[in-house]
């Protein structure tokens, strides 16, 4: 009866986990080379090769590392949508280990974006830390990330802390976009988009092509995060079920 | 079970013996009443931060009851039946957000006034207070009751909870406290009212929906 219960579930997958396993052994190094190149490319211009700011001077350079982490810290819960999404409607079985997965990676870019954010206000607006609506919503984003996290830990029967934890992101989606546009929707301390305008970007280009840069560096060091993180996952499964089975046999 | 049925019944057992009902009357107050002493007895600091406090206290004591909600009536058993009527789950969870707010949210807008008083607010401010939680309790019990049905399923719910619920609730708030500054300052509160009702009706759509999915997936 479980068996067939079982296979019914698994039918609809694209992937199965095993083929994902070898195709994630080959793919982590891949994509770890190419995000350590995009780096040095990055960095080496963000840090060297770009000019400093009339007003700002070197400190500017902190937003190569600071606009690219902000932009991790909203995708990653993105990333967690849309797997919640695969967890709720098609029962597949890798949308639950990529959701849990990229929870933590979301919660520390999250930090990344606060510190170097601290980091740049201080000599910018003479404090680590105001409570302006951009900030203020990235420390919700924070500890959204941690709620889920705690929520998914909490229960112990594997599918249903998906399927509850799926719920609970869907809600929690409807934050997002309040964090994007906080900046344009109330007036703060906080900068205006710069970069996804509909009038284009209001950045030199000499400081718009690092800015990329990086911004391609990071989507490559989520992926291949993300991927590792699903890889381990996966094995913390298999592990888990080797042992109920052996504890089962044992009795 | 009819949705009339269910609404009375937990309005009914919320502030008979053993509910959480006057709890949080005095909770809620007890909370007013601490800022003071934090704060020190400046009446004109009170009155100007005396709102917020207001919101805070509310946000709080709307927490307390929630851990019950359905957790309840999973324990004995009415939830299952619940599950298996022919009145659909979403509007269930509607009716028994409504007895939630009825239960623990009317009580403390009503008991609103004194606390404000002891605050030193304006009678047009405590108006104005008055008026935006009356708009924007009802989407805090909705978000309470997606807190709630997610906690169902877990044995030792408690913070966590509070935990799911404190973020989805922070627009609410701001926008609650956003209305009273407008009218303090002299300037339309309006924007804020209307912001405020949205996110009312948006949750009262989304959290039904997100609590009974929730209920659906506890065994």
């Amino acid at each position: 009866m479980s068996a067939v219960s079982e296979s019914a579930v698994k039918r609809p997958s694209i992937i199965n986990p095993g083929r994902f396993a070898g195709i994630a052994d080959r793919a982590v190094p891949i994509l770890g080379a190419l995000t350590a190149a995009s780096f040095a490319v990055g960095l080496y211009f963000a840090l060297w090769a770009s000019p400093e700011d009339y007003q700002q001077g070197s400190t500017v350079r902190i937003m190569y590392i600071h606009a690219p982490s902000a932009y991790i810290a909203l995708m990653a819960y993105v990333v967690m949508t849309s797997a919640a999404l695969g967890t709720l409607v098609w029962r597949h079985p890798l949308a639950d280990v990529a959701a849990r997965s990229a929870a933590p990676i979301g919660a520390a870019f999250t930090l990344a974006t606060l510190a170097s954010g601290a980091i740049w206000g201080k000599p910018m607006w003479g404090a680590w830390w105001v409570w302006d609506a951009r900030l203020t919503s990235m420390l919700i984003l924070f500890f959204m990330y941690l709620g889920l996290m705690a929520l998914s830990r909490a229960i112990e029967e594997p599918v249903r802390a998906a399927r509850i934890t799926a719920i609970a992101t869907l809600i929690g989606f409807i934050n997002i976009p309040i964090i994007k546009f906080s900046v344009d929707w109330w007036n703060t301390l906080h900068q205006g988009a710069s970069v996804m305008r509909l009038d284009g970007p209001t950045m030199p280009a000499s400081m718009l092509t690092p800015l990329l840069v990086m911004a391609l560096a990071f989507t490559l060091l989520f992926l291949t995060l993300h991927l590792a993180a699903m890889r381990t996952e996966l094995i913390r499964r298999r592990a888990r079920s080797i042992r109920m089975r052996t504890a089962r046999s044992a009795d | 079970m009819s949705l009339g049925a269910i609404y009375r019944r937990d309005v009914r057992m919320a502030w008979s013996a053993g509910g959480g009902g006057p709890i949080g009357v005095i909770f809620y107050l007890a909370v007013t009443a601490v800022a003071p002493f934090a704060l020190g007895p400046d009446l004109p600091l009170l009155a100007r931060i005396g709102p917020a406090l207001l919101w805070i206290a509310m946000l709080l004591a709307l927490l307390l009851g929630l851990e019950r909600l359905f957790q309840a009536d999973h324990e004995d058993g009415t939830l299952d039946q619940l599950r298996l009527a022919d009145t659909p789950l979403v509007l269930v969870v509607l009716a028994k957000a409504a007895a939630h707010w009825t239960a623990a949210a009317l009580p403390l807008i009503a008991a609103t006034p004194l606390a404000g008083i002891l605050l030193n607010l304006s009678p047009r401010l405590l108006l104005v207070t008055l008026a935006s939680l009356v708009l924007g309790t009802p989407a805090l019990a909705l978000i309470g009751a997606v807190g709630a049905a997610l906690a169902v399923s877990l044995r030792r719910a408690g913070v966590l909870i509070a935990i799911l619920v404190l973020p989805l609730s922070i627009p609410v708030v701001i926008f609650g406290v956003g209305a009273i500054e407008a009218a303090a300052s002299a300037r339309s509160a309006g924007p804020s009212f209307a912001l405020l009702g949205a996110l009312t009706l948006v949750f009262a759509v989304v959290g039904p929906l997100a609590a009974a999915a929730a209920l659906r997936e506890a065994d």
